[in-house]
């Protein structure tokens, strides 16, 4: 299937995490933290760390090790804390 | 998938779906007992057996018996008659067995008569200069990875640490055609000599043969470095090289990944927010919660099973998912015949005092120094948090209000275990006396509108509204 | 010999504020306090530096209040100076926001009472229609209508505060001894000796500011001081892009971003449950206030129980049997901080309390009234 990350499409494998499909993508996927903007990406994979922040949907801070990926769905990555209305 | 609980109440409602809620729903559903299984992950499995039905790997060889036996344990508690939802996040649980659940963006307060919390565990921190460094991650990750998507590494990549679960990955990647260029056995010289009176359990436990085949299947093919003292990550802005030393000489390998382990220690946020007892573990250096041979713990009706007892591995943990489902059946029907499972569960737990001390982790890989990160949310180092003990910081608690450690998202749940364990060194106390985060519902994050959207009342509202 | 000039009871903001301004007057202080888990509202707090509607009932509170927000710059000020730590006052204004008409009634009469009562000039709270009030709060929700707001409002990182608090007796040469609950208090001579498991401390004077234990300190130095403490809870959200410029009495977002919802007044005293309905009407408010905040995550909840002396207003005392003996307790310990580090700590060092400033604060109102009706509280 196909999802897109900061609008370019990338290929997804139904039954992967929003987290698994970022990394296998290749593409500079690291988030920045809320607290300094250090670069991060998923530490954990098991829903702990919370370094797997992501905006999926226009919703942000979300854990991307534990969604799903579907069809369609605009990924965007984390820049710091979270945006007014996102 | 998310389905709400169908009901409001129910006679056992399990928390986490890994080997032991599998089992104690299975078995509680069996007894015509009206059970809830609820999990956090898309399916069951837990971690041990995680996408148990839905990995790409589809080969018995490539992952290994152990993991395929979850399946006949999954489909049993799927057929039992359990109501089960997964990507269901429990978020609150307290002594009066209300259980606070989110599912799909909703959340919904459901009450139980008895409570098993199978919430397992989570890999213990390893808080190593550069530990947050994007490339580095814990070996549990790429095992999720690997048995989720079918992921291995194919970049430069250096296994670290200890532990069974570090041998098993490793066999796990090798066998899917991924890349290992180095391990590093982080596993202290003197353990060997202090695990020697707990080697006969081990070595007549199921563990040992299969524990040794495998790393003769790894060594064969990767070069391992044994006795690694200290370890850093660097890099800039992402992971470029491992630094280590062992037999005194420092070494530099360059890495753009590198997998983390030293063992797994109980998930406790779910079960010290409801205000269930914990004690240190001298052994396996971590909290457990204190309870009976049933797993029913210090809070009337909620009992634990699983890794989340302490850490056991996965046979022990269906096992005790038993007998703490057992003892839900007998309270609820006492004239039921429900069968007596501690033989089984005294095998399966055979040769873990060998593995506990024989892996467990050198004090420098759990307790850091200087500008070491130690609450990666807050971006906290072990030097911040000695100046908190020099200003009067006796605890975890007084050292949140000073520096904030714990309070980000991910709750104390990978700086916890290094706070106690600094300050109880820094202070010359046991972690016992040092304490934990006093940790409070949500033991999750869940949005605001989930916590807006519960019930009400007149006398709430009055509490809060005040002119 | 005596150890201390003066020995403080509790290591709270109260405490470590009369602490930190004895140290800074040279006195060699010793603050006692309890351990990592104690019942301690500078933990749990909404972190206001707040005036408006305090003193219904009593308009001395009114112009201590003022004179301690106003003071509170000072305060920041010289932390900054000694500990390098920005406590973040921000006073620029505080709204108390209505949701719907009646409550908007109902506000406006409380303001109307205030006004009343003390010198409107030295208040200025007053009321704004919710054109004015979304000139200045621009995302605030369609059933917001209007609210009250006072110019001196304000707030603080009050975690910080007392972390800078510590810090800085710290290099007064105060000692902080945690882990020592006190258990007795006798006079000797010309000292105090303050008994604990851990041994005695000796001091000229003594400073109870041990929050609702004061009510069974005080008696053993000829002081009393009637509480009747009550729970709060909070509740606060992730980290989120600056977009409050202004706090509210319910709801204020912190330096890092974070989103303080408060907050509840209930006689429940277990600080260790929570209500859940309470965090449900909270979070509701929350949402129709801001609604934006409504996909916020949650991150932590909690209860805290309130240092409240039984009238709602401060208790500033000195034994008349055990001269050099003091209690001091209130509500609003971070409001009131700037006053206990110059003022209060000023008077334990002379040995007198300022009849003009806080003789109004005396425990013997309790024996006179038959309890005051008040709002220390906002």
């Amino acid at each position: 299937m196909t999802i897109h990350v900061e609008g370019h499409p990338i290929t997804a494998r139904e039954g992967d995490t929003v987290s698994a499909a970022l990394l296998a993508s290749g593409l500079d996927v690291r988030r920045a933290t809320a607290v300094s903007g250090a670069k991060r990406l998923p530490y954990c994979m098991m829903g702990v760390c919370f370094d797997c922040l992501v905006t999926i949907d226009g919703v942000g801070n979300r854990q991307g090790c534990l969604v799903p990926v579907a069809e369609g769905m605009q990924i965007d990555i984390q820049k710091g804390k979270r945006e007014i209305g996102k | 998938m998310s389905a709400v609980p169908k009901h409001e109440n129910y006679d056992v409602v399990v928390i986490g779906a890994g080997p032991a809620g599998l089992a104690a729903a299975e078995m509680t559903a069996g007894f015509a007992l009206s059970t809830l299984l609820l999990d956090e992950n898309a399916g069951p499995g837990g971690q041990v057996w995680r996408a148990i039905n839905s990995t790409p790997v589809k080969s018995e060889a490539l992952l290994g018996s152990d993991y395929w036996s979850g399946a006949e344990i999954a489909k049993a508690a799927r057929d039992s008659g359990a109501e089960i939802i997964h990507r269901a996040t429990v978020w609150s649980l307290d002594r009066n067995l209300e259980i606070g659940v989110s599912v799909g963006g909703g959340s919904a307060f459901i009450k139980a008569k008895r409570v098993i919390i199978a919430t397992g565990a989570q890999e213990r921190p390893f808080p190593i200069p550069g530990w947050t460094l994007p490339g580095v991650m814990t070996a549990g990750a790429a095992q999720t990875m690997l048995k989720s998507s079918g992921l291995v590494p194919d970049c430069p990549t250096v296994l670290a640490g200890q532990g069974p679960l570090l041998w098993l990955l490793a066999a796990q990647i090798l066998r899917l055609g991924g890349r290992i260029d180095h391990i590093l056995d982080t596993t202290p010289r003197a353990n060997y000599i202090a695990a020697l009176p707990h080697a006969f359990a081990f070595f007549t436990s199921p563990y040992f043969g299969k524990g040794l085949a495998m790393m003769r299947e790894v060594r064969a093919k990767v070069r391992v470095t044994s006795g690694v003292t200290e370890l850093a990550a660097s890099g800039n802005g992402k992971l470029e090289s491992v630094t280590y030393v062992a037999g005194g000489k420092r070494e530099t390998l360059p890495a753009e990944l590198l997998l983390l382990h030293q063992g797994v220690v109980p998930n406790v946020n779910l079960a010290m927010a409801a205000g269930v007892e914990h004690r240190w573990n001298e052994l396996q250096l971590c909290w457990t919660p204190v309870l009976d041979a049933f797993g029913n713990s210090s809070i009337a009706g909620i009992a634990i099973a699983g890794d989340g007892a302490g850490i056991g591995g996965a046979q022990a943990a269906v096992w005790r998912g038993r007998a703490a489902a057992g003892s839900a059946i007998k309270a609820a029907r006492s004239n039921a015949k429900v069968s007596d499972v501690s033989p089984q569960l005294r095998r399966a737990e055979r040769g873990r005092a060998f593995l506990d001390v024989l892996f467990q982790p050198a004090k420098q890989f759990r307790i850091p120094q200087g500008d070491t990160i130690v609450c990666r949310c807050e971006e906290i180092t072990a030097k911040d948090v000695l100046d908190s003990v020099a200003i009067g910081a006796t605890g975890p608690n007084q050292l949140k209000a000073y520096r904030r450690t714990g309070m980000g998202p991910c709750q104390g749940r990978l700086c916890g275990l290094t706070v106690t364990e600094l300050m109880a060194e820094a202070r010359g106390k046991t972690p016992q006396e040092i304490g934990y985060y006093r940790l409070r519902a949500p033991v999750k994050p869940i949005m605001l509108s989930e916590l807006a959207s519960l019930p009400k009342n007149d006398e709430a509202t009055k509490a809060v509204v005040r002119g | 010999m005596k150890d201390y000039d003066v020995a403080v009871v509790g290591g709270g903001l109260l405490g470590s504020a009369i602490a930190w301004g004895l140290g800074r007057l040279g006195q060699r202080v010793a603050v006692l306090d309890e351990g990592d888990i104690a019942k301690r509202a500078s933990r749990a707090n909404f972190a206001l530096v707040w005036v408006q509607s305090k003193g219904l009932g009593m308009p001395a509170y009114t112009g201590w209040t003022v004179r301690g927000s106003k003071a509170w710059p000072k305060l920041a000020e010289e932390l900054k100076a000694q500990t390098g730590l920005d406590v973040v006052l921000q006073q620029n204004g505080g709204f108390h926001l209505t949701l719907g008409e009646a409550e908007y009634e109902q506000r406006t009469q409380l303001v109307a009472r205030m006004h009343n009562q003390v010198g409107a000039a030295d208040y200025q709270m007053e009321m704004l229609s919710v054109t004015e009030v979304k000139k200045m709060l621009p995302l605030i929700g369609p059933e917001v209508s209007g609210g009250s707001f006072c110019p001196y409002d304000g707030h603080v990182n009050s975690l910080r505060t007392f972390r800078a608090l510590h810090a800085g007796m710290k290099q007064f040469g105060v000692d902080y001894l945690p882990e020592r609950a006190v258990s007795a208090i006798a006079r000797d001579g010309d000292e105090f000796r303050l008994t604990s498991a851990q041994g005695e401390i000796r001091a000229a004077k003594v400073v109870l500011a041990a929050g609702n234990a004061n009510q069974t300190l005080a008696p053993m130095v000829g002081l009393s001081a009637p509480m009747g403490p009550t729970r709060g809870q909070i509740v606060v959200t992730e980290r989120t892009m600056p977009f409050l410029p202004h706090p509210l009495t319910t709801i204020r977002q912190t330096d890092e971003g974070t989103v303080m919802i408060g907050d509840s007044k209930e006689d429940e005293l277990d600080d260790r449950v929570q209500n859940h309905p309470i965090n449900a009407v909270m979070s509701d408010r929350a949402q129709r206030t801001f609604p934006h905040l409504a996909r916020l995550n949650v991150v932590r909840s909690w209860s805290g129980i309130r240092v409240m002396p039984k009238d709602g207003f401060p208790i500033y005392e000195q034994s008349q049997t055990h001269p050099g003996a003091f209690v001091a307790c209130c509500h609003s310990g971070v409001t009131l901080a700037a006053n206990h580090a110059f003022e209060i700590a000023r008077m334990v060092k002379e040995g007198a309390l300022d009849e003009e400033l806080v003789g109004a604060f005396t425990a013997k109102r309790f024996e006179t009234a038959a309890g005051v009706g008040g709002s220390g509280y906002y």
